[in-house]
This record gives structure tokens, sequence and C-alpha cells, in this order.
């Protein structure tokens, strides 16, 4: 009986524990992101020198495109930051959004087996390239999972005059998982895949495969963000949520995005403020 | 509590009747023992006296008002002792908790009452690593210590040795020379013989005698009592 | 098979570093799964007892749905507290979402079955033996609970380690309900699932021998407090 006693209060300490280390006084926000940003080691290059300057974290939950926009229109975010400016405009007119905001951009990268069974190494027309993977019918992984690079490559498949949703065959793989994992798949299977240029370069598992296709300006992917709309979503916190995006716009966020490189190469190039971005 | 009147009980179960229109009394005082052929029922009987058990059909009355100063009114030791995962003291100590014995008084009550039954050596011995007949005695000392007005006991010495029956046996005796009612049973007509001052034979479900032991073995009643005494080897 | 190779390296690297960050981690997922477990067992413990005990219509259907649930597929576990926990949703107002509150929860969800059918099963057999005379000393139901709980412990441990081995090795529910945020919410198994995926397949599997040598150090630490109690219990 003594045991029992003790145990449930250990249990409630645990359990208080818990919610006060959730419930901190510590200022945060919620930002979804997607899982290509994280995982090209962005965040841990900016975020902390935000949070040093504002005294807020930023907490990141990185899921595809379309899951953190589903997120927001949930009111589980406080901000969006993804690159699918159809999406994001789709989400402003839904009334989930306030404001959109260009950040910066990258670019996609096919990467491919070095034996390049479709022949596309070098092209410099991304549509061209697509084209001849069909045709050879080689293995391609796709992401599948309405992310911005999912979205993208959807795109490109249009614009290559081909409706893949229809005309897919065995060779193309849809994964539903992030960047990463959409790689890792790739890499084991030796095959084509649409990546951005940040993840690829700080992937660890490359295995065969090489970039084969790049430059094309069809290529560019623009990142954009969002402060969701707390007239929709009262939970949503303003006013550090604002905080987060003009510091994103502002000449010091734009340089730190500009400063961080992976092996002496810029990932990601800051245009806040650029025309039709 | 006592006496205890059976009047036209019945057990069924799974379609059998067990027990079949039972009518007897349990009167303070003489040592009863149930006899009669496996199967007849001796067992659920008891359960059904004890409580364990519900009749479908009949009555089973206690007389007269509980004795507040018995922690139970009665108490039961099976053929196999059922021991707690702990000391021998505690499993003691376990009945008399049960009853709101204080916890001083519950310590002194089953020191007291292992003394008596020879296990003071072993009270603080895991009760389960014991052997089959220290478990036994055990089991009678925990029943003991609740100085229960009636003490059932099913086959107590089945699986015994024959020095730990003679033991328990005589735990029995003091148990009733302390006034507790005792009602048992068992297959061994000696033992029968020996620890009985009255007889109530069953068989198939039905009650076929009730007699005081000397007469019930000089001048069994029924056929199937005589033929049950005969059929019995001497020395078993 | 180099990998593995330099998997065990990364492991020891990691440990002997003294890396704060994966400190961090290790203790985050102790706490957030320790005390699922503790949460599921204070629930589920006196529920296992209850159905050991009582004889009631529908009980066979209510057992075999317990047993079923032991089953639950964590990644649909987080979905439905994740759709419970929501701003969207029903509980939306506590702000709980994305906090190691909400992991506890959705893994004290996960757990319970398992700790309630199996200690079920546990208190059922020694039920079996015990009723009789448990009744005929006068116990009632929820003392022959207490009493067969505490007869049984050992085997109760067991129960309760398989319980934490459950919640300790799941990454469906708490990546859900989680969101792996990075010093907030990544635990021990979704950092696994981040580095996996970031390709870096060494570090995963390092932690993964971290994560495996932490589950078999709570189970060490259980075993030693049992024999301990043999000893001075029998």
């Amino acid at each position: 009986m003594e045991l029992k006693r003790i145990g449930v209060r250990v249990a409630w300490l645990l359990l208080a524990f818990g919610c006060a280390s959730s419930a901190s006084a510590q200022r945060f926000i919620t930002v979804a992101s997607t899982t290509s940003t994280e995982q090209s080691g962005l965040f841990g290059h900016i975020l902390p020198l935000f949070e040093r300057s504002t005294g807020i974290e930023v907490r990141v939950v990185a899921l595809g495109t379309g899951q953190a926009l589903d997120l927001a229109r949930r009111g589980d975010a406080d901000v969006v930051f993804v690159h699918a400016k159809a999406a994001e405009e789709e989400f402003l007119r839904e009334g989930h959004g306030v404001q959109r905001f260009p950040i910066m951009y990258n670019d996609f990268v096919v990467v491919g087996p070095k034996t390049d069974p479709a022949g596309i190494a070098g092209d410099t027309d991304t549509l061209d390239a697509f084209r001849k993977i069909k045709t050879v019918g080689a293995p391609f992984v796709s992401r599948g999972d309405r992310s911005g690079t999912h979205i993208a490559e959807i795109n490109l498949w249009t614009l290559a005059g081909i409706d893949i949703a229809k005309e897919k065959g065995p060779w193309y793989r849809e994964t539903g998982q992030g960047m990463g994992s959409a790689l890792n798949t790739a890499s084991s299977m030796n095959a084509y895949l649409l990546s951005d240029r940040a993840t690829w370069l700080a992937f660890m598992n490359p295995g065969d495969l090489a970039i084969l296709v790049q430059g094309d300006t069809r290529l560019m992917n623009q990142y954009g963000v969002m402060l969701v709309n707390p007239a929709k979503h009262p939970s949503v916190k303003r006013a550090d949520g604002q905080a987060f995006i003009d510091w994103l716009v502002s000449p010091e966020g734009q340089a730190s995005i500009a400063d961080y490189r992976i092996g002496g190469e810029q990932l990601f190039f800051p245009n806040a403020g650029e025309p039709g971005a | 509590m006592l006496p205890l009147t059976l009047e036209d009980v019945s057990f069924a179960a799974g379609g059998r009747t067990i027990i079949d229109r039972v009518s007897c009394e349990f009167t303070p005082g003489p040592r009863t023992v149930i006899l009669g052929p496996n199967g007849a029922g001796k067992s659920v009987l008891m359960r059904l006296c004890h409580g364990l058990l519900t009749p479908t059909a009949g009555r089973i009355a206690w007389r007269g008002s509980r004795d507040e100063r018995r922690p139970r009114a009665q108490a039961m030791v099976f053929q196999r002792p059922v021991m707690l995962r702990r000391a021998a003291l505690g499993n003691v100590t376990y009945g008399l908790k049960l009853a709101g014995v204080p916890r001083t008084e519950r310590d002194r009550r089953a020191r007291e009452v292992l003394d008596a039954v020879g296990l003071s050596a072993i009270a603080s011995r895991p009760a389960r690593v014991l052997s089959g007949g220290e478990q036994q005695k055990l089991a009678l000392a925990r029943a003991w210590a609740l100085t229960p007005e009636v003490l059932f006991l099913d086959e107590p010495t089945a699986n015994l040795d024959p020095g730990a029956t003679r033991e328990v046996e005589r735990i029995v005796d003091q148990i009733h020379a302390s006034g507790t009612k005792i009602v048992m049973t068992t297959h061994n007509l000696a033992q029968a013989r020996r620890l009985a001052d009255e007889i109530l034979f069953i068989s198939a479900g039905r009650v076929a005698d009730h007699a005081p032991v000397e007469r019930f073995f000089a001048q069994p009643s029924t056929t199937e009592a005589a033929a049950f005494i005969k059929g019995e080897l001497p020395w078993s | 098979m180099s990998d593995i190779g330099s998997a065990f390296a990364e492991a020891a690297h990691l440990i002997a570093a003294a890396d704060t960050t994966l400190y961090g981690i290790v203790l985050l997922s102790l706490e957030v799964s320790l005390t699922a477990v503790v949460a599921a067992t204070v629930i589920g413990l006196p529920l296992g007892a209850a159905l050991a005990i009582r004889r009631f219509p529908g009980r066979a259907v209510l057992l075999v749905t317990l047993n079923a649930l032991m089953g639950l597929p964590p990644v649909v576990v987080g979905l439905l507290v994740y759709l419970l926990l929501s701003r969207a949703g029903p509980l939306g107002e506590l702000g709980l979402l994305f906090t190691p509150a909400a992991m506890v929860i959705a893994q004290a969800i996960l757990v319970t079955p398992i700790i309630a059918g199996l200690s079920r099963q546990v208190l059922e057999d020694a039920w079996h033996e015990y009723e009789e005379q448990l009744r005929s000393l006068g116990a009632t139901a929820p003392m022959a609970a207490a009493t067969l709980i505490w007869d049984t412990r050992y085997s109760l441990v067991t129960v309760v380690l398989a319980g934490f081995g459950r919640a300790a090795a799941e990454v469906g529910a708490v990546m859900i309900v989680g969101g792996n945020i990075d010093g907030v919410t990544r635990v021990m198994t979704t950092a696994i699932s981040l580095e996996t995926s970031k390709g870096d397949l060494p570090l995963a599997l390092g932690l993964g021998i971290v994560l495996v040598a932490v589950v078999f150090l709570v189970n060490a630490a259980a075993q030693l407090i049992k024999s301990a109690a043999v000893r001075r219990y029998g």
C-alpha cells in the first residue's frame, strides 16, 4: 500500500514536470515549415540569431508544404514558411493568412545515377530531360506528398506535356515522404529525383547519385512566409509571429540567410521585396 | 451463530444436481466429520455451509447473532493451503487485518498462535517455501487466529505424510478444545474414528446417515453406509 | 557492413563526447516514456484487476477488445491525439500540441491497453489459485485485488517493463503530436528518424545503439530492484 501511494505521488510530479516544461514562461512561436528547409540546416543557422536578438524561441514543425499549410489551417501554427507560391496564394484567398512575403529562393536540381540511362546529364532543358526519363522508363522517385518540391515536380511534367497522374508507369515511384527520405530511396534504387539543392548538398548518403540537370530558370524555387490570420485563429501569437517575419525581411535576417553555406557554397539567395517573387 | 441449519438445500451446476435436498443441523460442541465416497458432494456441501457457494434451492440459516469479540465467525482450511507471497507471520496477520484487528494486537495474536502450532521458528520465513505439512499447519494457525466459532476443514491431511497428519490432527484437537466447532471432511475412516464425535454420511448428494461416531461404525443405518465402511481397507 | 561498424564507433563517440544535445534528447525520451508508463499503470493495473476478478455480461467482448487494443498502431494513436489537441479540435484550448505533455498523453494511451491486458492475465491466473482462500478470509473485491497485485508483483514488473519498452521504441505517435521540434520535443526515436532522412546513417544507427543501451539499463535497474526484493521478501 505504501509503495502504491508513493508511486502515485511520483506520477503526479512527473506529469506536472511535463506540463510545466511545456507551459514554461519562455516566449515562443510555432512555425510550420518544410522538411527540405529543415534538413538543409538553414534553421539551425539563422534561428539562434533571431532568438538572441528578440528573446523569442522559434519552434519549427517540419512537414511537407501541403501538410504545413493544413496545420496552419487548423490554427496549430503561428507562421508558415514554405515554398509553393500557388498553394500559398490559395491559402491567402481562403483567409487563413494575413499577407505573403517572399523571403529567399534556391533552386531545384535533377539528380540521378551517374550511369544516366536516360541520357540527360548536362541538359539545360528540364522539360526535355523529363520527357527522356519517361520515354526510357527510367526509375524516378517522386515526393508524392503535396510538398513544395512535389508541386514543382508536377508542374514540370505538365509543362513537358505529360499528364503524369494518368501516364505514370511502374518506373514512377511515389514515396509520400520528406526530401531526405526520398533521397534515401532514390539513392538505394539508383533513380532520378527532383530535389532542392540545399537538401542535396546537406545529404550524406548520395550513393551513386549526382546532379545531372541544373541552372534552368524553371528550376527556381521561391520561399514565402505568412502570418496565420489571428482573425480566423485567435490563438495565433500575432505580435511575436510578425516580429519573426519582420526580422526575416530585414537586412539582418536576409544577410544571415545569405551567410549559410555548406562546403563554402551558398544554398539560399535572399530576395525579400523583389516584385513578383 | 450456531446452530447452523440446512433446510432442503440443493445445489446444481452444469445441469447436474450435486447436492439434493439436504436437511441437517450443525450444533455447537461435537466435532462433526462428513464422510462419503468420492463425488458424493462433501466438498460442495462444506462450501455451501461456509458461504463460498450459494444454494440453488433451500435455505441455510445461522441462528443467533455474531459474537463481535471474534474477528471472524467462521474459517476454512482447504486441502491445498494457499499461502500469500510473504512471511509466515504475515500470512497470519493478513486475516486479522482483514477483520479489522489493530496492528499491535494482530502481531501479538499471530505470534501466540504460531507458537501454539509449533511454527515460531519459521515466523519470518517466506511462507511459499515451507513444506506441505508446515504450510497446512500455517493455514490452521491463520484460521485459528481469527478465533472462529466454526472451523471447516476440507480433507486437510489428504496430501500429507503420516507425521504431518498426526501434527495436524493434534492442532485440530487444540482448536476444538479452545471452543471452536469443527466440521471436517475426510475419506480416511481411521481418521474419522479418531477425530469425530458425530458422523454425517453423504452419498449421491443426500444425507444417508447422521449419527454419533460409535453408533455409525457399529450399526450403520443404511446399506450405503455399511458398504462404504466395508469397502474401505482397515488400515487406510 | 562498414555502416554498422562506423555506427558503433559513432555511438561510442557520442557518449564519450558527453554531447549536451544528446543527453537532453535521452533525458526527454526517458521523461516522456517513464511518465507515460506510470500513468498507464495507474489506469491500467486497477482495470486489469477489475477484469480479472469480476464477472459480468459482456466481459468476453471487453477482453477481446482489450487484447486487440494492445496492437494499436502508434501512428494511429498519434493521429487521434493530434485531432484532439489541435486548435481546431475539442481540447485545443489547452495548448498541449507540440509539447512533451502531448507526447506523454499519446504514449499513455498506447501503453494502457498493454498494461491492462497483460496484468489482467497475470492477475486472473493468480485469482484462480487465491479466490477461495481470500473469500474465505473475508476479503472484499478491492482488498483481494490489492493482495493479488502485491503477490504477483514480480510478474507485474515485467508487464510494466513491456509497456515501457513499447513506449520508448515508438516513433509514430510522438512524431505527430510532438512535431520533433529541436530542443523541445525531439526524442531519441524522432532524432533517429531525422538523421536517417538526412542520410546520416552512421549517426542514426549510433543513436539507435544509444537508445537500446538506455532501455537495457532501465531493464537492468528493474532486475536489480527485483532481486533485492526477492532476497528480502521471498
